[in-house]
């Protein structure tokens, strides 16, 4: 018979099991999050394309209309821009509602017992599910501008996984102090605002290349996955980037590596302070 | 080998009393406060208060009991008595300052009822999450999907959002889930408080056959005939701390004599910390049950009588007494009055008879009035003593709230008038 010991600060030895028990809990979780969403609307699942396409053709008629910005060499604007904005949706959304996944799950948090993680997990996986349905844009997209990307969209995934790692470990150092300070609520929109300007977003990042600040502007691990992202996609037209590259990879396993056992420490006294 | 083994279990929560008293303390209240006492000088004296201000307070303190496979063990006390902390502590779900417990066996733990429910999702689709929440599988739930259904009586509205629901079909479909779950431990918080009769009737006997098969069920209720009817053993809890365990007969007892009496009697020694005025003061509240049984016990059948002494301290005046018998919620239960005394200074002593089979079950609290010539209100004391009259119920398998202010029994009758085949 399975003997379970609760003690004080103590790690509990089957909690990565349990996790693996609780796995259907997390589909659960994430299922009723998307279903809940699109009760009582009338687009229903088609908001998660009307978003992305409003947001691109906002883009090119403000960036690349009246402001004139350069997209990657023989590449129109939108085929550069709803690649990025994906991509930005995916990690800002997941990062946000990671961030508040526990105190909003307050009625389970302080009800009964699972694995903590899920929840957030459970988060990321509304926005990843988001993602590939709103990448089917991209197919109309490309077939209208005649575009072709290359062999490097096998890479896709990857990046798409790093970000996933991005906005669940930054999301999960949020989450945690977000139960006990609240103030993380309001910092995390503000940083999102934020970062859409310091990511390789609506512009190119041949335009800033040569500034002297470039290396630092690289720090931010978001512009890794973006800049390989669309790598991927525009095939040989944009190029890959080992100086944002490395420093993402590095900052988002340190980053998970850190949040995880952040996370892990304070889970068990949830309750006391949410 | 006990299936339980809780061995001095605390647990410590920290109170800030600033923070109680003002509600969250925005920056700029900060900065601002702050920066004043900073230059008036009295920086330094303000942060050593703040520091004191944060108290420690223990929800459990040493607790240490065993629990055999197959016990229903009750967990009574009053509120504040560390019975819910025991119980988050059991499920996991808050972790104890220090101590440890060893579970030997599969827990689920029902402290509320529809745990996770979301009201945008359909009966059918809540079924499957609140059944994830409480660690079935999928296919667990598919496997007893009929059955949760058939107990829960909610077939027609499975596809209806849960939020369409009444409240008692809600409570119905959260436990027919967890009454499948299959753990052998089971812990409960008085989730029997709510439901109609039938279906509490049918949770009592779900939770006897959960038990009978061998599982152990531990029950937090405030509803003593419920754990009376239920549990085996008991454990009585007060301020944090393990009292007594046992039977449960024996330890519902000591809970009775422990706590319930202390608050029947109020006096004040002397005239000047008494409450009242210079015309009256109060000084002294008693109720005194007539206990029926051996246990001492204010149920619905005790009769008792209520006695009341104040100081008249004017040396004459037309008075009488007014008492309102009021229920929790503030509503007068019924308000009698003595008739008019001309009383001289000194003591006055007021008395009345409450029959049994009179009030219902709840709590009370007595407030008087004393009355100068029939008119004038000179003397007003809202909560006098607080009373609380259990519940007692023979011959039912009912265990809801009995309705209604009062709770007379009356000669009621019913006869078969003539055998006629309609």
């Amino acid at each position: 018979m399975q003997e379970l010991v609760i003690e004080a600060n103590r790690s509990e030895r089957h909690y990565w099991a349990d996790l693996w028990k609780f796995r259907e809990l997390l589909w659960i979780l994430a299922l009723r999050d998307v279903t809940v969403r699109y009760k009582q609307t009338v687009l229903g699942v088609a908001w998660s394309f009307v978003r992305p396409t409003l947001t691109t053709i906002i883009f090119v008629f403000t960036f690349s209309k009246v402001a004139k910005v350069p997209p990657e060499p023989n590449t129109p604007y939108a085929v550069m821009v709803l690649p990025a904005v994906l991509m930005w949706m995916f990690f800002s959304t997941a990062l946000s509602t990671v961030s508040s996944s526990i105190v909003s799950n307050t009625n389970l948090v302080a009800k009964v017992y699972f694995p903590r993680l899920i929840i957030p997990l459970s988060s990321v996986v509304v926005g990843l599910i988001d993602f590939l349905i709103g990448a089917t844009l991209l197919i109309p997209l490309f077939m209208w501008y005649h575009f072709t990307p290359g062999w490097q969209l096998i890479f896709a995934p990857f990046f798409l996984f790093l970000a996933f790692m991005a906005a669940f470990s930054f999301g999960l150092i949020f989450a945690a102090l977000n139960v006990k300070y609240r103030d993380v609520s309001q910092l995390v929109p503000f940083l999102i605002q934020f970062g859409f300007y310091a990511c390789p977003i609506a512009y190119s990042v041949r335009l800033i290349e040569k500034e002297w600040w470039y290396p630092l502007y690289n720090l931010n691990p978001i512009v890794g996955i973006l800049d390989g992202f669309r790598w991927c996609l525009l095939g040989g037209n944009a190029p890959f980037r080992m100086a944002s590259f490395v420093p993402s990879v590095v900052i988002i396993f340190a980053a998970t590596l850190m949040a995880v056992i952040f996370f892990r420490k304070r889970e068990n006294s949830f309750v006391d302070y949410i | 080998m006990a299936i339980i083994k809780v061995e001095n279990i605390s647990k410590k929560y920290i109170i800030d009393h600033q923070r109680k008293i003002k509600g969250p303390v925005g920056f700029k209240d900060l900065a601002a406060h702050y920066t004043k006492s900073f230059f008036n000088g009295a920086y330094r004296r303000e942060m050593a208060e703040t520091s004191n201000e944060k108290e420690e307070f223990w929800a459990l303190r040493d607790v240490s009991f065993e629990i055999e496979a197959g016990d229903r063990v009750g967990i009574v006390g009053s509120n504040g008595a560390g019975k819910s902390t025991m119980l988050k502590v059991l499920s996991r779900i808050t972790e104890p300052t220090s101590g440890r417990v060893t579970l030997r066996g599969r827990v689920a733990s029902l402290l509320e009822v529809g745990t996770g429910f979301h009201p945008e999702l359909t009966g059918r689709e809540n079924i499957f999450l609140n059944g994830a929440i409480l660690g079935m599988k999928r296919e667990e739930i598919r496997r007893h999907f009929d059955a949760i259904v058939d107990f829960s009586g909610t077939e027609k509205f499975l596809d209806t959002p849960v939020k369409r629901y009444s409240s008692g079909m809600y409570v119905r479909l959260g436990f027919a889930i967890a009454a499948h779950l299959e753990p052998e431990i089971m812990i409960i918080d008085e989730v029997l408080a709510v439901g109609d009769a039938d279906f509490q009737k049918k949770c009592l006997g779900k939770m006897r056959d959960v038990s009978d098969s061998g599982r152990t069920i531990i029950f937090v209720s405030h509803n003593l005939t419920a754990v009376q009817s239920l549990c085996n053993k008991s454990v009585f809890m007060q301020k944090g701390r393990l009292v007594d365990m046992g039977e449960t007969s024996q330890v519902i007892a000591s809970y009775m004599s422990k706590v319930r009496r202390t608050s029947l009697v109020q006096e004040w020694e002397s005239v000047s910390i008494a409450p009242g005025n210079d015309q009256v003061r109060l000084k002294r509240v008693e109720v005194v049950p007539s206990y029926l049984g051996k246990q001492p016990r204010i149920d619905t059948r005790t009769p008792m009588t209520i006695r009341f002494e104040f100081w008249n301290l004017m040396k004459q005046a037309d008075l009488n007494l007014s008492l309102h018998f009021n229920s929790v919620t503030g509503e007068t239960v019924f308000n009698i009055a003595t008739p008019i005394l001309s009383s001289r200074q000194g003591i006055i002593r007021a008395e009345t008879q409450i029959p049994g089979n009179f009030l219902n079950d709840g709590v009370y609290t007595l407030s008087i009035m004393v009355v100068k010539d029939m008119t004038t209100p000179i003397l007003v004391v809202p909560e006098t003593v607080t009373l609380e009259v259990e519940d007692f119920r023979e011959n039912v398998a009912w265990y809801g709230k009995w309705p209604g202010a009062v709770r007379p029994r009356l000669p009621f009758t019913i006869e078969q008038v003539e055998e006629v085949a309609v």
